[in-house]
């Protein structure tokens, strides 16, 4: 253990002065500084305190807002409560496992970059499953979206500014059928204007949202859109029916193409999770790129 | 003084007693287990349990951590005692169905057998080797970790304690693990080996290899 480690239990223990009832605030401290919980400072604690290692382990097992072993650097909370256990909670958390190499109950990834850890209930039932990634909340995810979700929080470690970084800009498209523009200047996605859309799949209608930057995946709706479902897209404007005559060719539904501002079109897969999308530019020497912009 | 009503008799009790220890004095029987004179009252097992008050506004609780209060009515063999008490047998039985006292205990409330998912549990959790240590060992090496399912007793990190002084107190009360000592098949008897502590405790660096815990005895591998 580290002088100042060291140092810093002293202060606290000082702080906290000898009373019985004070060694949860302790270990508590400590581990709001360390992260968790090392043996040797539990040691020193038991020194401090005079209270012997048996009862600090036995505190620090009890409470599970304790932590004997080193946290990831983002931590996951799963929700696997009744509520989001009946919406597929548990499919989330197994996909998870298994993109992160954690076996069993919880625990760190091999890289430690992330932390499982299953909780009941984190408030939101309604919106379940609910995975929390470092305090953010993220309300009905799938499985798919879930480990997106992460990768995007681990690619965000070393993320460059957007404007620095060439591979992402931003798209002004229009609709092939009014020429009216699909952008919406009041709604930001990713800190640009969005991409609007009208959409209706099975008996339900409503709006998307999609980032107008390409190479981001990021999308809103007003309603939920099941994973693998073929949307149906329309002009907000026209109400014109945005069905391409091509497949996508990854999944086959059906593409939506619309004009890209400064000439050509790109063309989106409309099933909700897939990625697959062509950027046509016109004039463009290397023809139809073959890389990531916007999902549905 | 305290007058209160047991089992329909007027008893005396001293301020600061508890139920068990009235009970006792005058002479009613009351079935213990995590209970043992000169260590603190657990109340863990719930074998001492009594029913207070009566007809339709009675609560069982535990004899040996309630204290004896003016006008207090108990009852230690209604009913509702022997039913609960019978049940607490069955699920001792279905813990730890190889402990001697669990047997006997069963024996003397003429239970013979149990309901339950049969398991064979080393440990009942009943913290007598915990109190053991701390109160009259001055050891403090073992003690309760974790909890719910995952709850155990043993010392800090799986590690042979510092503060252990080989005592063997944690064996003595025990009664999970007197099968050890008291084996009843004849060809089997006990080696007598857990009483000799020193020589396969020493050199064992974790410390639930020892054999003075709760595990099999590794001197006689009998149990």
């Amino acid at each position: 253990m580290s002088a100042v480690i060291d140092m810093f239990v002293r202060s606290v223990v000082e702080k906290h002065g000898g009373r019985r009832g004070a060694l949860i605030s302790i270990l508590d401290e400590i581990q709001a500084r360390e992260g968790y919980l090392p043996e040797s400072v539990l040691r020193r604690v038991a020194e401090l305190t005079g209270r012997g290692l048996v009862d600090i382990y036995g505190i620090a097992t009890f409470y599970k807002a304790f932590r004997l072993t080193p946290r990831g650097k983002h931590l996951v909370s799963v929700c696997l409560g009744t509520a989001c256990h009946v919406r597929g909670a548990p499919a989330v958390a197994r996909a998870l496992e298994d993109h992160l190499d954690i076996r069993g109950d919880g625990g760190t990834s091999p890289d430690g970059a992330f932390t499982l850890e299953p909780v009941r209930c984190v408030g939101a039932c309604a919106l379940g499953p609910i995975l929390v990634v470092d305090g953010d909340y993220a309300a009905n995810v799938d499985p798919a979206g879930a480990v997106n979700l992460l990768e995007a929080r681990r690619q965000g470690e070393d993320s460059l500014p957007v404007a620095e970084d060439e591979r992402v800009f931003p798209l002004e498209v229009s609709c092939p059928r009014c020429n009216h523009s699909l952008m919406d200047p009041d709604r930001l996605v990713d800190g640009h204007p969005s991409i609007r859309f009208t959409v209706s799949f099975g008996q339900e209608h409503g709006w998307v949202r999609l980032s107008s930057l390409y190479g981001s995946y990021t999308i809103e709706s007003g309603g939920e859109i099941p994973a693998d479902t073929v949307a149906h897209f329309f002009c907000p404007h026209c109400h014109g029916d945005l069905m391409g005559a091509w497949n996508c060719a990854e999944c086959g539904a059906p593409m939506v193409p619309v004009l890209v501002r400064g000439g050509g079109m790109i063309q989106i897969c409309s099933r909700r999770g897939c990625r697959s999308h062509l950027l046509d530019l016109e004039g463009d020497a290397e023809g139809p790129h073959q890389t990531p912009p916007n999902a549905r | 003084m305290i007058t209160m009503q047991l089992n329909g008799l007027e008893v005396h009790a001293e301020e600061g007693s508890t139920l068990l220890e009235v009970a006792q004095f005058y002479g009613f029987p009351l079935p213990t287990l995590c209970h043992m004179e000169g260590l603190s009252s657990y109340g863990a097992c719930r074998l001492c349990v009594v029913e207070l008050g009566g007809g339709g506004s009675s609560e069982l609780v535990s004899a040996c951590t309630y204290p004896a209060v003016e006008g207090l009515v108990v009852r230690t063999a209604s009913e509702r005692v022997i039913r609960a008490r019978r049940m607490v047998l069955e699920l001792l039985l279905a813990s730890c169905p190889q402990s001697k006292t669990i047997q006997d205990l069963a024996a003397a409330h003429d239970v013979r057998q149990q309901r339950f998912r049969q398991e064979h549990d080393s440990c009942i959790l009943c913290g007598l080797c915990v109190r053991m240590c701390a109160e009259q060992m001055t050891g403090r090496a073992i003690g309760f970790r974790g909890r719910g399912e995952h709850r155990t007793i043993g010392t800090p990190y799986d590690q042979q304690a510092e503060e252990c002084k080989l005592c063997g107190g944690c064996i003595y009360v025990c009664p999970a693990c007197t099968l050890r000592c008291t084996y009843t098949d004849p060809d089997r008897v006990i080696c007598g080996g857990c009483a000799n502590l020193t020589p396969p405790c020493l050199g064992k660096p974790q410390f639930h290899d020892m054999m003075c815990f709760m595990d099999p005895c590794v001197a006689c591998e009998l149990g």
